[in-house]
């Protein structure tokens, strides 16, 4: 007996859907005897994670409270990787967006709160766009590897945060805690609904049609999906990659800074070491498990956005670290992967 | 010279989780297969290095586990990769994910312990050499075996017949499937012995260099090494150079830090990052064809045989 | 070691195949098929493209696995899991592709995989072997040489070499003249008859009706998968293998009407290009394409063609020279330019460079047409032109597909051939350049490509086509060059009259006419 994989001429819709869910299952499962293995009861803290993150009406805001900078990442990252081009510091775009924006907050401070947060989204854009067209111009010119310079360029995205804050930034009046001191109220995006949810989720919105219409609809996105899935018949149909890298990671690194913005204009309402919870790096994997679908990514993100609150709430409550929930998402990812496999091959078990 | 000195003592031992790091990298891209997870590796290798030497007494048992916990891990990567042949990128990032995630949680326990850890020892006669004998010969026994890897590697991918066969599945799969070599095979090898030897980076850092573990302590080094792996060429020797650059900026910095420089301390921490671009700017700018042609050819593409195109 | 011998079995061939069935994801390659080879003989195995005959073989070598059937050797039952089964039984093949690593030196792609090789390499020992082998069958080959250095006929050498190294009796051949000139392939007929002296026995696997009449002793035709008859070949003729290989009277059919030759379309002037490794690919190459004429390119792979059509359609930089396209100078301009001045380059690669293939064919049909109307509207792109177009060219051009959106991936080569030859030749293009447009497919597509190239000739297209297929060449061009090491060595004006033997001289390097001769002949060409 023996095992052989065979291609699939065609795979539907629906196995697409039924492996992802079966692989995050599985995922969740195979988290499940991690954690028992730690000495945790897995489904007291599945049951955590499920009631933090649904249990209430307030607690299904703070879902969403988190998914929407994970959803607007994902969108920046899903416009690179769907060219191929591995932008792997969302996570640090979304820094010197934030950092940006506050700077012009703490400099040119002005009354009116529309032009106060369009002068903030501007220089968030234009600072994540930058940071990462550092990325795209170096891939550009001189080949250089961009998932690396990307990722190097969070780490010094972190630094630089972290040189404002407790330094020439600090809030003297904060306690020795490494923060800025609060914006002024025409640098708040207003919240909605009586929740911590901000005005921020309308730009997700608005953005998700724009990227759905963009990558689909027309020539820039037929163009960076054609690189994407064959960069040499792109340059044969005579389109400029080299180009183009620097465009989208510039647009990508756009809206990864814009995301920055709105987590300290939105929420926070200051600029404080920390604040991204890594949201870079799961926004990878709403990309990746919502199949580059810039649509699909809003579910993606809410479920991880769940997991998110759900990490907290693990912390707070069963005093596990943070980062315990990058364990699901790392297995999720792994699992998905997997699973992918199946969707392209069906197995077949020979005899003899 | 003489204050020089003991910053290239401490370059060397800081570019050596570097080093152990990405000649497992090279190990494995050579066999064909991309691993970008070194990260998480590093991190799980870190902490079972630090757990092992606690319980098990000694940091030759420590950094044992860390070989073999990295090991494992390898073994998922090549599974999925290999077997599976999931997008290398992506499976690299979940182990990162992983990696950071699992030793954060298992490793919440030991935090603020510390262990004797691994002591260093001059080899006698060459450690009283002028100048080379205090960097190179009056360090760790861990860093000597890097030495020794660094030109054991050398030989056995130029000069032996498993050397060959793992640059042939890494150039041309099919041409050593068609002769008969178990590519799948080599590939799972070479996968779970460079992450083994990834880990041993990360256990360098926890049982020899900092002799405690703390959540996140690689703070990028894994991808640093992938950097380096570029660097290199491919080459040991050269990654071995890319190392030590590293540690040298590393401690450099350190330094500064620790003598009070006017630059305040998170611009200083950047150099290390700062520096790994512009290194791969120079290597990709100035030998960007050199780069091209030694890159195992196959890299990063899952290999099937009956596959017809 | 000076001659193999080999067991004595009487009557038993070396190795027997029964019954073979396999298939892949569907489609059957071979079906029910019975093989054998004797000692000393050359058996030829014969069938058009797809007919199944190199996933037999592949079989026979341990690389694929029979869903049905057996295989024997001298008389024993074998199974092969891999090709490490079949070389220790004695069998060896060399590939098309020869599967050698590119970056490895030959002696180590000689002992690649060879379990018995001490595990430090001993160089000059393997040295000394490839040299007396290489002594024994009279191929001669440098073994320290990187494997990327050799042209392509050293290369088919290599991998010959290695499977005698390693003591194969039953040696595999796949289309080894494809890729080789006519005296090259005269050589390489030269050493199968000296291996089979020495008492080894040769598969030939071919579609070239004359080489396999003239070299095999007995002749084993397949036709969709199955044994269509093995005969030898003494007792047959040509039309009755032909016949059996597509099963009806096969005819050449090619009707090149006689025409005028039209202005002048694409020129390019001493123009001199890089290959990929960076050295230097064409040596100052001068042509001129006309409407109303197909201008041939012959010569064996590798000799810089694909970095010619590169150049000519603005996909790779000139180091000198120039290119006009319609009297105005290009060699600056982007690829683009070139498709929008009506300069379609068909590439070889159809896959890899022709197609985005993980897209489907709305998608794919319109990889030229994106930027402009009607299927761009603005900075949208109209699906709806554009899936009306991609069904004008699946219908005018005979794809046949189930659906519009399938992945161009799981398309078979006939059809994606012609959704490419569809995609470049719609409308009629001013000038197109075409390489290898009938490779790897079956007879009735490569009447149909080439049916379809001829069309494009008479509507005024002038036509570039690179071609291995000397045939097609002869057949095809009002004009023919010959190209060797990055140089055309001549430029004939009516290729029907020169015999195969020269242009095949040509094609190794041999007497060039002297260039201002050559130049005037282009010159006088151009007028």
């Amino acid at each position: 007996m023996r095992l052989r994989a065979e291609k699939r001429i065609d795979s539907p819709a629906w196995m697409t859907f039924m492996t992802t869910a079966l692989s995050v299952l599985l995922a969740l499962t195979a988290g499940g005897v991690f954690l028992y293995l730690q000495g945790v009861s897995p489904f007291a803290a599945y049951a955590a994670i499920l009631k933090s993150a649904f249990g209430s009406g307030y607690d299904l805001s703070e879902t969403a409270v988190k998914a929407l900078p994970l959803a607007i990442v994902s969108l920046a990252v899903m416009l690179s990787f769907t060219m191929l081009v591995w932008n792997i510091g969302g996570e640090g775009q979304a820094l010197v967006g934030a950092l940006a924006a506050a700077a012009v907050v703490r400099y040119f401070p002005v009354g009116s709160k529309p032009a106060m947060l369009s002068m903030m989204a501007l220089a968030a854009v234009f600072a994540g766009g930058f940071w990462a067209g550092i990325a795209g111009l170096l891939k550009a010119k001189w080949n250089v590897n961009e998932i690396i310079t990307t990722l190097m360029l969070n780490y010094i995205a972190m630094r630089l945060l972290e040189y404002f804050v407790y330094g020439p930034w600090r809030d003297p009046s904060s306690l020795g805690f490494p923060m800025t001191k609060p914006f002024i109220a025409a640098a708040r995006l207003p919240s909605l609904w009586g929740t911590r949810i901000h005005m921020g989720i309308y730009a997700l919105f608005f953005l998700t049609a724009v990227m759905e219409i963009l990558l689909w609809r027309t020539r820039f996105g037929y163009e960076i999906r054609v690189m994407g899935d064959n960069a040499r018949a792109a340059r044969y149909a005579g389109m400029d990659c080299m180009k183009k890298v620097v465009g989208v990671m510039f647009i990508s690194g756009a809206i990864a800074g814009f995301a920055g913005m709105c987590e300290v204009s939105g929420l926070q309402g200051r600029l404080q070491s920390g604040f991204s919870a890594q949201y870079g790096y799961t926004a990878i994997i709403v990309a990746w498990l919502s199949h580059l679908r810039p649509s699909l990514s809003l579910i993606i993100a809410f479920l991880m956005g769940a997991l998110l609150v759900g990490g907290e709430a693990l912390q707070i409550g069963m005093g596990l670290p943070m980062a315990s929930a990058q364990i699901l998402q790392g297995l999720i990812l792994f699992f998905v992967l997997g699973g992918e496999f199946f969707q392209n091959y069906r197995v077949r078990i020979d005899a003899g | 010279m003489e204050t020089l000195l003991p910053i290239f003592v401490a370059a060397v031992r800081s570019g050596t989780p570097i080093l152990y790091a990405t000649l497992g990298e090279i190990l494995t891209e050579k066999a064909g297969v991309m691993n970008l997870g070194l990260e998480g590796i590093m991190l799980m290798g870190a902490l079972s290095g630090f757990a092992a030497s606690l319980w098990g007494g000694s940091p030759l048992i420590g950094l044992a586990a860390a070989f073999a916990v990295g090991a494992c891990l390898g073994l998922i990567h090549a599974f999925l990769s290999v077997t599976l042949g999931s997008n290398q990128v992506v499976c690299g990032l979940a182990m990162t994910m992983f990696g950071g995630g699992a030793s954060a949680l298992a490793g919440r326990s030991y935090i603020g312990m510390t262990i004797p850890g691994l002591d260093s020892w001059s080899i006698p006669v060459i450690s009283k050499l002028p100048v080379i004998g205090r960097i190179f010969f009056s360090q760790d026994i861990m860093v000597y075996a890097s030495f020794a890897l660094v030109f054991l590697m050398m030989f056995f991918l130029h000069r032996t017949r498993p050397g060959m066969n793992l640059r042939a599945a890494g150039d041309n799969p099919k041409a050593a499937d068609a002769m008969g070599l178990p590519v799948a095979g080599i590939r799972y090898l070479y996968t779970v012995i460079g992450a083994g030897l990834v880990a041993l980076g990360g256990a360098y850092m926890s049982v020899v260099y900092n002799k405690f573990w703390a959540e996140g302590m690689t703070a990028g080094r894994g991808w640093i090494a992938v950097a380096m792996v570029i660097f290199a060429i491919w080459n040991p020797l050269q990654a071995a150079l890319g190392a030590y650059l590293f540690g040298g900026v590393e401690t450099f910095q350190l330094r500064l830090q620790a003598a009070g420089a006017r630059v305040p301390a998170p611009l200083l921490m950047m150099l290390p990052y700062l520096m790994t671009i512009l290194v791969l700017l120079f290597i990709s700018a100035g030998k960007g064809h050199k780069v091209s042609l030694s890159a195992p050819a196959a890299l990063g593409i899952p290999f099937y045989r009956e596959e017809r195109e | 070691m000076a001659g193999l011998k080999f067991r004595d079995v009487g009557d038993v061939p070396l190795v027997e195949m029964k019954g073979i069935t396999k298939r892949f994801s569907g489609v059957t390659a071979n079906r029910d098929v019975s093989f054998s080879v004797e000692a000393g003989e050359v058996h030829a195995l014969l069938g058009e493209n797809g007919a199944g005959k190199s996933t037999l073989m592949n079989i026979l070598y341990g690389l694929y696995r029979p869903d049905k059937g057996q295989i024997f050797v001298q008389g024993k039952a074998r199974e092969f899991h891999s090709p490490k089964d079949a070389i220790a039984a004695g069998i060896g093949m060399v590939h098309q592709h020869f599967m050698l690593v590119q970056t490895h030196s030959v002696w180590e792609n000689m002992i690649l995989g060879m379990k018995e090789t001490p595990f430090i390499l001993p160089r000059k020992k393997i040295q000394d072997r490839i040299a007396e082998i290489s002594e024994q069958y009279g191929m001669q080959i440098d073994p320290s040489a990187a494997v990327w250095q050799l042209s392509t006929g050293e290369q088919q050498r290599v991998a010959l070499l290695r499977m005698l190294y390693r003591n194969a009796k039953v040696l595999i051949l796949d289309e080894p003249t494809a890729v080789l000139t006519p005296q090259e392939s005269e050589k390489l007929f030269g050493t199968i008859r000296r291996m089979t002296r020495e008492g080894h026995g040769v598969v030939f696997i071919s579609h070239k009706l004359k080489e396999v009449m003239s070299e095999a002793g007995r002749v084993t035709v397949l036709r969709g998968g199955l044994n269509a008859g093995t005969v030898a070949a003494s007792k047959t003729r040509e039309e009755a293998l032909a016949e059996m290989m597509v099963g009806r009277k096969a005819s050449l059919g090619l009707e090149r009407k006689p025409m005028a030759r039209g202005d002048s379309v694409l020129e390019a002037k001493e123009i001199h290009v890089l290959g990929d490794r960076g050295i230097k690919a064409v040596n100052g190459v001068s042509l001129c394409l006309k409407r109303y004429e197909i201008f041939g390119v012959a010569g064996v792979a590798g000799n810089g063609q694909r970095e010619l059509c590169e150049a000519l359609s603005g996909l790779r930089p000139l180091i000198s020279g120039e290119i006009s396209v319609n009297g105005a100078r290009m060699d600056r301009e982007s690829p683009r330019s070139f498709i929008d001045e009506g300069v379609h380059y068909i590439p070889s690669d159809r896959k890899g460079t022709g197609m985005a293939s993980g897209m489907d064919i709305v998608n794919n049909s319109i990889l030229k047409k994106y930027w402009s109307k009607p299927v761009a509207k603005g900075f949208f792109i109209d699906w709806g032109t554009s899936a009306d177009y991609a069904e004008e060219i699946v219908e005018s051009f005979g794809v046949s597909v189930s659906s519009l959106s399938t992945p161009v991936r799981n398309l078979s080569g006939g059809n994606l051939q012609k959704l490419l030859m569809g995609r470049e030749l719609s409308g009629t293009p001013n000038a197109v350049i075409v390489m290898h447009p009938t490779w790897g497919l079956d007879v009735s597509a490569t009447h149909y490509v080439r049916d379809q190239i001829l069309a494009r000739r008479e509507s005024g297209s002038a036509i570039l086509l690179i071609s291995e297929d000397l045939d097609e060449l002869m057949a095809l061009s009002d004009r023919l060059a010959v190209m060797f090491k990055g140089e055309f060595m001549d430029v004939l004006d009516n290729p029907g009259t020169v015999p195969i033997k020269e242009i095949g001289i040509m094609m190794a390097g041999g007497h060039k006419r002297p260039r201002t001769a050559a130049s005037k002949a282009d010159r006088e060409a151009s007028r």
